[in-house]
């Protein structure tokens, strides 16, 4: 050994077999589906430690690419290696360059895949009433989730809105997931015209719902949040917030959020989400750092 | 010059008192204090691990949002969030000895006394491998002016933190890149007891949103880093290095590749940090650390040590 090449004593918690991969994936294959693009990646190592809730960070274009920030997506579904290599897949929106990158993708290009990432969604121990919503490529994280609350013995009802049939996502999966599945569309081209809060009170009564968990964008999570609490219903919801890395070292992907000890802090979604339970997060003051916030001048307690 | 294999490739570097096992390094701010990229790599291969800015008290930091993507780079707007210095002298430094990292800790105060009680309580805590003072911070002592931008509130920062820092535990101040002279600036840091200097910060920026036809930053302004400001920091390197020569320099600033370390190396930084690249590849700094090992190699050095300043060398038969 040459002076200078430094040995490695101790094990990253990767190699421990916990915590987040990197692994230089390939892709097999790209569906579309309604407005969206169904990504399949062969990403060895990641299915065995995916939890619904998690989301993976991809990188856009090559490593001479001028997009250097990973876009984050919730894992709809994985396969652990069997025949082929182990597979993640994900629900893409295509929208800014990053997006449609990926979107543009063909079987065997390469991306880079980071993850599993972030706090999947707690389960509940006992075989309680559950209802899931998810609001345009939202649902896609729900269906793994729907399969481990039914081997849990828990229900699953599913409610699933967005602005157009095309944005409205895994509708007919839901069928063979949930309990039972409620549709809603803006536009009323299919299912109830409305959104999600709408049928939601009438659902969470009749099937006496415990916990309520919800995916889509923040406007959708507060007022479902806000729902599952007038009922009495635990909420957990999977936040979307700007990243920069996804892995915990920026610190640009924060909202305000309450502890267990009543204090407001700025914390992580990255890490400590994607998933909180919905009566946490301050979903008035996203966007500000509210007055008393851990940190500001004088720490307070939440009024 | 001939190749010679990678291995045989010397990187142990000397900065000021410090002695490292390479001159590669995580910039501060982007690698948090080492425990999310301990998930993807062993921290303790690197040369040093430098600690996101810590101030005295607990920071929120800024709304958001706090990012946004730019050519090649991104505009940050963090605003310093952080635990303050107690809950990191109990956790996070703790868990970098721990691990076998050299911890190099950047410091950020508002005010003088904030810095000298940080070099203080920082300097006097065994394993800490030198200090970096970030003075790109506003003075409440002086209508909120970035110490940084002058180069006598600058020295002065710089001053405080030399004289509450034990002897033996390097003080190195990192400099902005916006202002007229950086040299000017180095030089009044030096005088004022800094053993080295790390070059370059965030170059102040701005991105208007087209939906809502206003600053998309929550903070208005921010930080641009990343690959597009490289041709920036290497100017800075090479001025500075020009001017004061011998200075340790550290150099940052849009590091991707074991190639763009080297090119930091010929430009006379003695060693380099990877910033906001670890965003797009979070085992950047370990691939840096190989690559520049190759990249000596090929063109002939056995000491990383030997290429540092070599730009500068006027070219044989030149006059
Ligand atoms: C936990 C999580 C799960 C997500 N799941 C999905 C999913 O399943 N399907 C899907 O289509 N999209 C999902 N998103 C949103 C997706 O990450 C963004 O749409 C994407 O990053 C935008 O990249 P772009 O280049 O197309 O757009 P641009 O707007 O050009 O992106 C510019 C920059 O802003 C960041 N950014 C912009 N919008 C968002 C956003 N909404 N969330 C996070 N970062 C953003 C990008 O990372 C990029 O750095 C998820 C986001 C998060 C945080
Ligand atoms: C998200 C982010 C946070 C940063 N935080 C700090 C900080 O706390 N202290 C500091 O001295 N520099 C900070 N920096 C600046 C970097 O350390 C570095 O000087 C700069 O980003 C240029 O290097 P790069 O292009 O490799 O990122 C930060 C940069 C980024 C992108
Ligand atoms: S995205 Fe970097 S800390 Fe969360």
């Amino acid at each position: 050994m040459t002076p200078g090449t430094a040995v490695s004593r101790r094990r990253t918690t990767a190699q421990a077999g916990r915590g987040p991969l990197q692994v230089d994936g390939e892709v097999f294959s790209v569906k579309r589906v309604g407005d969206y693009f169904h990504l399949t990646i062969v990403a060895d190592g990641i299915a065995e430690r995916t939890r619904p809730g998690n989301f993976v960070a991809l990188s856009v274009g090559d490593d001479t690419s001028a997009n250097l920030l990973r876009r984050a997506f919730s894992i709809y579904r994985v396969k652990p290696a069997g025949i082929y290599g182990g597979t993640v897949e994900i629900i893409v929106a295509a929208h800014g360059p990053g997006t449609s990158w990926l979107a543009s993708r063909h079987r065997h290009d390469r991306v880079n895949v980071v993850g599993p990432l972030g706090r999947p969604f707690a389960l509940p121990k006992q075989p309680v009433a559950c209802a899931l919503v998810g609001g345009g490529y939202g649902s896609a994280p729900l269906f793994g989730l729907a399969e481990k609350l039914r081997e849990r013995s828990c229900t699953a009802h599913m409610v699933l809105g967005a602005s157009t049939e095309a944005r409205l996502f895994g509708a007919l999966e839901a069928k063979r997931a949930a309990s039972s599945v409620t549709v809603t569309t803006v536009d009323g081209s299919v299912g109830i015209k409305g959104v999600v809060t709408d049928p939601l009170p009438t659902l969470l009564a009749r099937h006496d719902i415990d916990v309520v968990y919800s995916c889509g964008p923040m406007g959708m999570l507060r007022a479902v949040t806000s729902v599952a609490t007038q009922h009495g219903a635990w909420s957990q919801t999977a936040v979307e917030e700007a990243m920069a890395c996804g892995v915990g070292v920026c610190m640009t992907c924060v909202l305000p959020v309450v502890g267990d000890d009543n204090i407001t802090r700025m914390v992580r979604s990255c890490v400590e989400g994607p998933v909180f339970a919905g009566d946490k997060v301050r979903w008035d003051a996203i966007g500000t750092v509210p007055a008393g916030t851990y940190g500001t001048s004088v720490p307070s307690r939440r009024p | 010059m001939t190749a010679l294999t990678p291995a045989d490739v010397d990187l142990t570097t000397v900065l000021a008192d410090a002695h490292l096992d390479n001159p590669v390094m995580t910039a501060s701010g982007c690698a948090a204090a080492g425990q999310e990229l301990h998930q993807f790599f062993d921290v303790s291969e690197l040369g040093a691990v430098v600690t996101k800015s810590v101030m005295r008290d607990p920071r929120s930091g800024r709304p958001t949002p706090r990012m946004a993507e730019t050519p090649s780079g991104m505009l940050n707007s963090i605003g310093l969030q952080g635990p303050g210095i107690t809950a990191f002298l109990a956790r996070d430094l703790p868990w970098l000895l721990q691990h076998d990292a050299r911890p190099i800790v950047s410091i950020a105060g508002s005010s003088l006394g904030e810095y000298a009680e940080l070099a203080r309580r920082v300097g006097n805590t065994p394993g800490v491998a030198a200090l970096e003072v970030n003075i790109s911070c506003p003075n409440v002592e002086n209508r909120g002016s970035v110490f940084a931008c002058d180069p006598f509130q600058a020295a002065r920062a710089v001053a405080a933190v030399r004289r509450d820092t034990p002897r033996g535990v390097p003080v190195f101040a990192k400099l902005s890149p916006d202002v007229t002279s950086i040299v000017e600036v180095a030089e009044a840091v030096m005088e004022a007891g800094a053993d080295g200097l790390v070059l370059i910060n965030t170059l102040l920026g701005m991105h208007i949103d087209l939906t809502t036809l206003r600053p998309l930053l929550g903070g208005g302004t921010g930080g641009l880093s990343g690959p597009a400001i490289r041709p920036v920091a290497v100017r800075a390197v090479w001025q500075v290095a020009a001017a004061l020569p011998g200075v340790p320099i550290i150099g940052v600033g849009g590091i991707r590749t074991g190639a763009d370390a080297l090119e930091f190396l010929l430009a006379g930084a003695s060693a380099v940090q990877v910033g906001t690249v670890i965003f797009n590849d979070p085992s950047a700094p370990r691939r840096v650390i190989a690559e520049l090992r190759a990249d000596l190699a090929v063109r002939g050095f056995a000491k990383a040590s030997d290429a540092v300043g070599f730009a500068h060398r006027s070219t044989p038969g030149s006059t």
